[in-house]
């Protein structure tokens, strides 16, 4: 299907972009270090409210890379509700009845949930985070799904939008009420820094476990040579 | 040579995998997959980088992070698009928009 000459062309493209890169890589890395960066955050760490020092980038020196993360998960998920057919949410066809997964489940959920809200906490001192624990919760909520346990949120509606964007809404709601306040956008004030990531981050891992799950529901099994609704 | 340039230069060996799979393939699936080696590709160079002037550094392991995320976002979206795709055509390639000498649009299977 595809000329022997393009594919020739196309191998060498992508040997000479790779040459190109490693080139710039290595001469990266013979580098004098000249950035103040890890010194800098160490010395600040003790005012961003969190002893981890990448939660602390996270969510006090960079929150504007995780808000804006947040938002690009928001719309994937919109997104990916939008292209599903909603009826299939529904569909008691795609429910395993498996005996041992539902008995394994009674064990798994519950711990599942514990682990997320340690990962949740951990994320002030140790390794562990909202991202961690919203996809425990996500993965959670797929084996719930996979025994056919009614997940009635899941439905479109009020709770299912509302559940999507609160993490993103609480995040821009902190910032723009900084900068109203006359500091700078999302300068968390002095003293609440540590309440209010707790409170962003609880939030957060709450739709990101929401908007992971809605994904993956937004995939469901059915069968191609169905008519889609919307075509002729 | 340290660990952590020799992760980096590893980096860029994935990239170059991924970046002919993305080029080279024409299934959508594994274009996607392609996609995700050269997004892993681009974390293991950011922090491997970052780590060989003097140990981990906080900050690009956080932008990794927040990559990782986005990409798990992208690729479920991506996969959900390639579906709908799937449903509404039939095809698991996109359509070649030269006419390879009269014989285009091989990609479609034919129902």
């Amino acid at each position: 299907m595809k000329s022997p000459a393009a594919r020739l062309g196309v191998l060498l493209l992508a040997l000479m972009l790779t040459a190109l890169l490693g080139r710039s890589v290595w001469q990266l890395g013979m580098l004098e270090p000249a950035s103040e960066l890890p010194q800098l955050l160490q010395e600040n760490l003790s005012a961003s409210g969190v002893e981890h020092p990448v939660t602390a980038v996270l969510l006090n020196f960079r929150s504007y890379d995780t808000l804006l993360e947040i938002a690009v998960l928001v719309i994937a998920a919109m997104a990916g509700i939008s292209m599903a057919r909603t009826r299939s949410l529904e569909d008691p066809e795609l429910r395993t009845s498996d005996t041992l997964l539902k008995a394994l489940l009674r064990w798994l959920v519950p711990l599942m949930l514990l682990l997320a809200a340690y990962l949740l906490w951990a994320g002030a001192d140790r390794p562990g985070g909202a991202f961690q624990a919203g996809a425990m919760l996500a993965a959670t909520g797929v084996l719930m799904r996979l025994t056919g346990m009614p997940l009635g949120f899941l439905r479109p509606g009020m709770l299912l939008r509302i559940g999507l964007v609160l993490g993103f809404a609480l995040f821009l709601l902190v910032g723009l009420a900084s900068a109203l306040a006359g500091e700078a956008f999302l300068a968390y004030p002095p003293g609440l820094g540590k309440a209010l990531i707790l409170s962003i981050e609880t939030l957060l891992t709450l739709s990101i476990g929401m908007i992971l799950l809605a994904l993956f529901v937004a995939a469901p099994v059915n069968n191609a040579s169905e008519p889609e609704e919307g075509e002729r | 040579m340290s660990t952590p340039l020799l992760f980096a230069l590893t980096g860029v060996l994935l990239w170059g995998i991924g970046l002919l799979g993305l080029i080279g393939l024409r299934h959508l699936l594994r274009k996607l997959l392609a996609l995700n080696v050269i997004s892993s590709a681009t974390f293991l160079i950011l922090v491997g980088l970052a780590q060989h002037h003097g140990g981990p550094d906080p900050v690009p392991q956080a932008l990794a992070l927040t990559g990782i995320v986005v990409s798990i976002a992208a690729t479920a979206l991506g996969i959900v698009l390639i579906r709908r795709y799937y449903h509404l055509t039939g095809s698991t390639a996109l359509e070649s928009t030269v006419s390879e000498e009269g014989h285009g649009g091989e990609g479609r299977s034919h129902e």
